[in-house]
């Protein structure tokens, strides 16, 4: 290839906004990175099929209501995958990029450091509604688990879900000092959160206390209108109130609190 | 020459730390500037304050008439930045980070032209986390002009290169001047000011203690010559000490060392021209950069 100096500009007009090509690099970056995608995907999927598999899981029980205890669990494990995403991913990708300077090097271009991180929550988002899909498809496909009976009720519960902890993971992102110390983060908080989403027992299965506390936390909240959603009713107020409580009170707190550097 | 860059009683403090006392220079169009001085001098406070990325606690800033904070979205169109220690994604490739930081531009240059005379051509599918250091460093000098800016900011270009890579990216920075784009250069390597920079601010302590050409620093040290010899035939010192030029005289194993003023190289050859000594293996040592970098650097510790 010769090079000139009047060499003309790259076509302009295929270029695309900012956004747009941040998002799409984001994209082929997060392909690129299978961690990301073992992490957020395959966990949550492998243990559909390991839940799916056992079949203690598989018979409708009382205390659910003559569901089966995998019917109950396909809402958690699509929480959880929100959860991983969110609280995991987003804080390791955005701390390593600041305190790789990738943030404070964006400062000095006429795009600024804002759409990037707009563009790695963009990103994840469409990672978690494909997670989400995938662990409804083979849970139905494979377990005969029905799809949530009030699928809007269900889409609502689980953006606003996605909204509320993406909030405290763009959160743990402000305040963290590097990439690892983000994950760690994220990882820690993710046990208590899953404890009260019911991984491990059964919400109806916790003393009352416990379920107050659970439905004031974001996972609860969460699985718990998701998985009424699933049941065929439009959810309760009250999740959706309190997730969207958490969503705008992270999302302010993270915006005051973001460092580029 | 207009000027490009003015930079008038710059004031920077970080909590009770004093990053920036008072700092002013202009720098004009067409012109490599180094700022010249110790670690912690003030110099990427200073530069980082010009890039917008700082905000001054007092004096003013104006790079091409703009105000780096008030008039920053303009600013980032025309000022190319390479900034210390900063790095790509790991997975992220050489073409596709060129393609990407272009679409961020108005009127971006050929990014791909831009690779080629970096010479990063054969590295375009590489991902950064496998480039070599220097190969690096002139992505992150491609990066900073591929938006087609008329001023680039470059700090610490050559840190951690190897000799052979630091002289092939002067060679390139030569280069992008040549191309009608202003410099400003930070730098702690006096070679890379003495090749490079048409004028050089040496800063201290957060003060700019001399501003001239590398040369004209040099010359500001009252530094005496050093003259080294081996003499053909044995020499008595005293021919060389009486002369008024000639401030002193020792001597290494059989080699002489003279010290002086400018004019003692001549007092010193003519007196040996006549007694018919040979001067064998003669070396002239001026004051350089450096030496003016010491000797303005530490002056200034002293007050």
């Amino acid at each position: 290839m010769s090079v000139t100096a009047t060499a003309p500009p790259a076509a302009r007009g295929s270029r695309g906004s900012a956004l747009g090509r941040l998002t799409l690099t984001e994209l082929k970056l997060l392909l690129r990175e299978r961690v990301r995608l073992i992490v957020g995907v395959g966990i949550p999927l492998i243990l559909v099929i390991i839940f799916g598999s056992i079949p203690f899981y598989n018979h409708p029980a009382r205390v659910f209501g003559g569901l089966t205890l995998l019917d109950e669990y396909v809402s958690i494990l699509s929480a959880f995958s929100l959860a991983v995403l969110s609280l995991t991913v987003v804080p390791m990708v955005l701390a390593d990029y600041r305190a790789k300077g990738v943030l404070r090097r964006l400062r000095t271009t006429p795009v600024g450091p804002w759409r990037v991180l707009a563009a790695q929550v963009l990103v994840d988002l469409a990672l978690a509604v494909v997670a989400v899909a995938v662990i409804l498809a083979v849970a139905r496909i494979g377990y005969g688990v029905f799809l949530p009976r009030q699928l809007a009720g269900f889409v609502v519960a689980t953006l606003l879900a996605a909204a509320a902890l993406m909030a405290i993971g763009l959160f743990i992102a402000a305040l963290a000092p590097s990439g690892r110390a983000g994950m760690t983060t994220g990882q820690v908080l993710l046990i208590p959160m899953m404890f009260f989403a019911g991984l491990f027992i059964p919400i109806p299965a916790m003393s009352p206390a416990v379920q107050h506390v659970s439905h004031a936390t974001p996972l609860g909240a969460a699985v718990e209108a998701m998985q009424y959603a699933a049941q065929g009713h439009w959810p309760h107020l009250l999740p959706l109130l309190t997730m969207a409580a958490y969503a705008v009170a992270f999302g302010l707190a993270a915006a005051r609190l973001f460092r580029w550097e | 020459m207009s000027a490009v860059i003015e930079v008038q009683h710059l004031h920077k403090s970080y909590g009770d730390t004093v990053a920036v006392d008072d700092v002013s220079f202009t720098v004009a169009d067409g012109e490599i500037f180094g700022i010249l001085g110790p670690n912690g001098a003030g110099k990427t406070t200073t530069v980082e304050s010009i890039e917008g990325l700082r905000t001054p606690d007092r004096g003013t800033i104006s790079v091409l008439g703009l105000d780096p904070r008030r008039d920053r979205a303009e600013l980032t169109q025309r000022l190319g930045a390479q900034l210390q220690d900063s790095q790509l994604p790991d997975r992220l490739q050489v073409a596709e980070a060129l393609e990407l930081y272009s679409s961020f531009y108005r009127a971006p240059a050929d990014w791909r032209a831009l690779m080629d005379v970096l010479g990063l051509a054969a590295q375009s599918k590489t991902r950064f986390g496998q480039l070599s250091g220097g190969q690096k460093q002139r992505l992150s000098i491609a990066l900073a002009l591929v938006g087609n800016p008329r001023v680039v900011v470059l700090d610490e270009l050559t840190t951690g290169l190897d000799p052979q890579a630091r002289r092939d990216t002067w060679a390139l920075i030569e280069g992008v001047r040549d191309r009608g784009v202003t410099i400003l250069l930070v730098t702690h390597f006096m070679e890379e000011a003495e090749r490079l920079c048409d004028r050089v601010a040496l800063i201290d302590a957060g003060r700019v203690v001399a501003m001239d050409t590398p040369a004209g620093l040099a010359g500001r040290v009252q530094a005496d010559q050093r003259i080294q010899f081996r003499p053909s035939v044995p020499l008595d010192d005293a021919l060389l000490t009486s002369l008024p030029d000639v401030t002193s005289v020792t001597r290494r194993g059989d080699v002489v060392v003279v010290t002086g003023n400018s004019n003692a190289l001549n007092a010193v050859t003519s007196v040996l021209a006549r007694h018919q000594i040979v001067a064998q293996q003669l070396r002239v040592e001026q004051a350089s950069l450096e030496d003016a970098f010491i000797a303005l650097t530490s002056s200034a510790d002293r007050n």
